[in-house]
């Protein structure tokens, strides 16, 4: 009797997960479909969300009427340098907040903190002004250099909440053995740290592949766009061709997919050591 | 690392044996001040600099050509008096109002599918969790064609049922709402945070209240919800800071209308700066802004006391 109801409530829960499933799976389904819809069909109503003949060629139409290569160079330059930037120099402040002591740490940490709450847009207006003195507007370089100033708030904090985990006994046996704080920081630390460093890595890669606002106050010609400026000017040509709007959508999506699915149990991990220690 | 060096078994002179003590202070706090330096520098340069030239700059009138002017409180008084401004800080607010607890009871919900200990939960998780992930021009160009009126993948289906299907972005009274639909999507970080607090939960607290006679519904209300309150109050902080922030979406599929009904605070604030170049009436706006943000995360701080339990 008892069992029963459990495989009952159970069959339940697996039919709302499928449910839901299918609801934050569809999207994507009909983008690839439209995405592959001949031009003349994509305003019919009664069009099928999987086309019986897929129309490929939307792809290389997509792609090229406008400098999508140039784009992805642009993506790919601000998206890797920022890695590099914010992950290399977050490690170290936040190394210095989990594991060497100084006067005014924890106020400090604090601090930190509190520039989160900060809207970014009370000091985007200066800092824009500030890059026009020498004359870095309509350059990648504003979207680039601050990364490697502190790499930001969340993610010292993430890094900082994981190097408090590793056990201190590791970094006192270093010191034994005549190791600096560099050298704990680089031989210690780090490696065994790897877990939230690419956490961080993919987090930073992510969200300045899809930034907006930067590229899009920072940067003025063709040459210098990245994909998603590209493609909000693609709608701004195009607005109508949604065959072509969806293939260079689906072109931009598929790094991102395949990085995740490569690496998902980072993501994860990152998440819920920034959410459940915070 | 005075801590580390008294618990170790190894004396204090082995350290440094030609060191005096305030010698080795000192120096560890030159240390610390070179692994600060990259967000030291970075506070100066692009946090606290700006803050102050942001300040400063909401008391002048500067178009970035002629020279700027001193006008004292002119920019707040007319900031007040600005009927745009109230029309996207209304847009705002009721975007807040509705995707806040949109968020919350989807992500919660799909969060506690996945705790109940269902097989290839990973799978699932996977799923709820990519729309976030992927959030971006790319995506919201997917549901712009989605709320296509005519062809659109939700009007197509909702047809089924009524005949006269909303025509949602370019319907004034229907474009916040799929804004807020479309964001919502995209709540797979907030639904992972959850998750984790679920999963902090101790077993014990469930099994004293099941032989207490506690109904599930009953252990939800009295066990789920207080235990996992400082979750639900982390999240709607987050989410609070983040849809007052609304833009992207606005700018890419409604250029903020129709009829400014898309129009958000952030959207104004960035046409105030980037498109009519007045610099300090839209240093006010972000100042107006952080007001808000922080008089509202005030009274959800103070609110908290009274429903989130610190176990």
């Amino acid at each position: 009797m008892d069992k029963n109801k459990q495989r009952v409530q159970k069959s339940f829960i697996y039919l709302l997960l499928i449910g839901f499933s299918v609801l934050f799976i569809f999207p994507f389904i009909w983008m690839v479909g439209t995405s592959l819809t001949a031009s003349g069909m994509v305003l019919d109503r009664a069009r099928p969300i999987i086309p019986l003949h897929p129309v490929w060629h939307n792809y290389v139409e997509a792609l090229t009427v406008l400098p999508f290569g140039i784009f992805l160079k642009n993506t790919l330059l601000i998206s890797v340098l920022s890695v590099i930037g914010q992950t290399l120099s977050a490690s170290l402040v936040a190394f210095a907040f989990a594991r060497l002591k100084f006067p005014g740490r924890d106020a400090l940490f604090v601090l930190v903190l509190s520039t989160m709450m900060l809207p970014p847009q009370v000091t985007m207006i200066p800092t824009f002004i500030m890059f026009t003195i020498p004359g870095w507007i309509d350059s990648l370089k504003p979207l680039i250099i601050p990364s490697f100033f502190g790499g930001g708030a969340f993610f010292i904090f993430l890094l900082r909440q994981f190097f408090l985990t590793i056990p201190a006994e590791l970094e006192d046996a270093a010191r034994i053995d005549g190791c600096s704080s560099f050298g704990i920081y680089r031989h210690v630390i780090m490696p065994l740290s790897k877990p939230a460093l690419t956490a961080v890595a993919l987090f930073s890669f992510i969200g300045h592949w899809n930034d907006f606002l930067g590229p899009l106050i920072y940067t003025q010609s063709m040459d210098k766009k990245t994909l998603a400026l590209g493609l909000n000017a693609f709608k701004g040509l195009h607005g109508t061709e949604y065959n072509l709007m969806m293939a260079a959508s689906v072109a931009v999506l598929i790094p991102i997919i395949v990085i995740f699915f490569f690496s998902q149990k980072y993501f994860v991990e990152g998440v819920v050591t920034s959410g459940v220690k915070g | 690392m005075e801590q580390n060096i008294t618990t170790s078994p190894v004396p204090k002179s082995t350290f440094a044996p030609t060191v005096s003590p305030r010698q080795r202070v000192r120096r560890q706090n030159l240390e610390a001040l070179l692994f600060l330096s990259p967000w030291l520098l970075g506070f100066l340069i692009f946090t606290a600099g700006p803050l102050i030239a942001s300040v400063v700059l909401s008391f002048m009138s500067w178009d970035v050509i002629t020279p700027a002017k001193w006008v004292g409180l002119a920019n707040y008084k007319h900031l007040f008096h600005d009927p745009l401004m109230y029309t996207s800080l209304g847009n705002t607010l009721y975007y807040a109002a509705f995707s806040i607890p949109l968020h919350l009871v989807v992500a919660l919900a799909l969060a506690l599918l996945l705790n109940q200990k269902v097989r290839a939960m990973g799978f699932f998780r996977t799923i709820f969790y990519l729309p976030s992930l992927t959030a971006g021009v790319a995506t919201f160009l997917l549901w712009g064609n989605m709320f296509e009126p005519q062809a659109g993948l939700l009007n197509r289906f909702l047809r089924l049922f009524i005949s006269n299907p909303p025509g949602w972005l370019i319907d004034p009274a229907w474009s916040k709402i799929a804004l807020v639909i479309m964001s919502t999507w995209a709540v797979g970080a907030t639904m992972l945070i959850f998750l984790a607090g679920l999963q902090g939960i101790p077993t014990h607290l469930y099994e004293a209240a099941s032989i207490d006679g506690a109904k599930p519904w009953a252990q939800f209300v009295n066990v789920t919800i207080p235990m996992l309150s400082p979750t639900i109050f982390f999240n709607t902080v987050i989410l609070t800071i983040g849809s007052l922030q609304v833009f992207t979406q606005a700018f890419v599929l409604t250029h903020g209308g129709p009829s400014n009904s898309t129009l958000f605070y952030v959207y104004y604030l960035f046409n105030r700066a980037f498109v009519y170049f007045n610099m300090g009436y839209a240093s006010a706006m972000a100042w107006l802004l952080f007001a808000i943000v922080l008089v509202l995360t005030l009274i959800q701080m103070t609110m908290s006391k009274r429903w989130v339990h610190y176990g």
